[in-house]
């Protein structure tokens, strides 16, 4: 116990001997953060590099942040990463050639879907017979018409 | 007619999904495969006062092997490793990812050292720049230190008869 008590009181005496990690830079913690998100995690691909504690990503953060820290845009750490891990740590993946089918392919199953809905419904029209009603009937429902708005005004 | 259009839609699906099935979605395709290799200088495993440099091996056709003694899967694939390595067709360099240089060591005496020799990245760098996101990996690197293939995961018999070996004699030609 006593031997805690000296623990601690050295401790508290030295604050810079409890083992600190980095200097404290809110703002840099931030843009890590806002950064690794839309980055993906290789070793646990569902997760992004924001949330994962795996080996790896705790390292790649570290990267990150050195990177930041020496002054280097966002584009360039991304360009970093892309020329070791390819394409696929974005959770974004970038407008070319190779992802036309990616980016458009949603919207041309739209639109093939709209041609289809189109020419179905169009075929239905062409499906209904028009039948003109014949006089008798036509007479018929004249008279049950204004019959009911004779009721009405009753 | 009016069936063959649903069922030739169905057989595309299944299709798709079929080769979906067969890939491992855990296999990143590497940018650098045809790429000139990261060069790195570190330091040896067994004797960290040498350095050891990727550029010492320019003219050899080598194997670059990631690797480290908490990893389950280099332990799978180390006795094809020892294997090779006794073969002399092709030298094996180890980079030892991560790990505690004392538990490394005794890992390679207790289950045999392929490697000529291993370096030590303890941080981590140089695996970031091969774009290592898991061990083992292994990486074919030809006469002007250019990544020709890159496993991922443990090397088997059948991968090294069917893919690095055939690609190994073509480079040393």
């Amino acid at each position: 116990m006593k031997k805690v008590l000296v623990i601690l009181a050295l401790l508290l005496a030295f604050p810079s001997a409890i083992p600190a990690q980095e200097p404290d830079d809110p703002k840099l913690d931030e843009r890590v953060q806002v950064f690794s998100e839309q980055l993906r995690c290789l070793v646990c691909q569902n997760e992004t590099l924001a949330d994962s504690q795996a080996m790896l990503a705790v390292d790649l953060k570290q990267q990150i942040r050195e990177q930041m820290k020496a002054g280097k845009t966002d584009k360039e750490i991304l360009g970093y990463l892309t020329d070791r891990y390819g394409d696929f740590v974005l959770y974004r993946p970038p407008v070319k050639k190779k992802t036309y089918l990616l980016w458009f392919g949603p919207f041309i199953l739209l639109a093939a879907g709209l041609y289809l809905l189109f020419r179905y419904i169009r075929s239905r029209r062409s499906q209904i017979h028009e039948e003109p009603l014949s006089a008798a009937e036509h007479a018929r429902a004249l008279e049950l018409l204004q019959k009911q708005s004779g009721e009405e005004t009753i | 007619m009016r069936y063959l259009i649903p069922l030739v839609l169905f057989i595309g699906l299944v299709a798709f999904l079929a080769i979906g099935l067969g890939r491992d979605p855990h296999e990143v395709p590497s940018p650098l495969i045809n790429k000139p290799a990261p060069n790195f200088q570190l330091a040896q495993l067994h004797d960290p006062s040498k350095q050891f440099s990727a550029t010492e091996m320019r003219g050899k056709v080598w194997l670059l092997n990631v690797w480290a003694s908490w990893c389950v899967s280099c332990r799978e694939e180390h006795p094809v490793l020892v294997q090779l390595s006794r073969t002399g067709s092709v030298p094996i360099y180890g980079l030892n990812w991560k790990d505690q240089r004392q538990d490394a060591i005794s890992w390679l005496s207790e289950l045999g050292n392929p490697y000529v020799l291993s370096v030590s990245d303890s941080e981590g760098r140089v695996a970031i720049d091969y774009g290592v996101y898991g061990a083992p990996e292994t990486y074919l690197i030809d006469k002007n230190g250019v990544i020709r293939f890159k496993q991922i995961g443990p090397i088997d018999q059948d991968i090294l008869d069917k893919k690095i070996l055939p690609l190994v004699k073509q480079l040393n030609q």
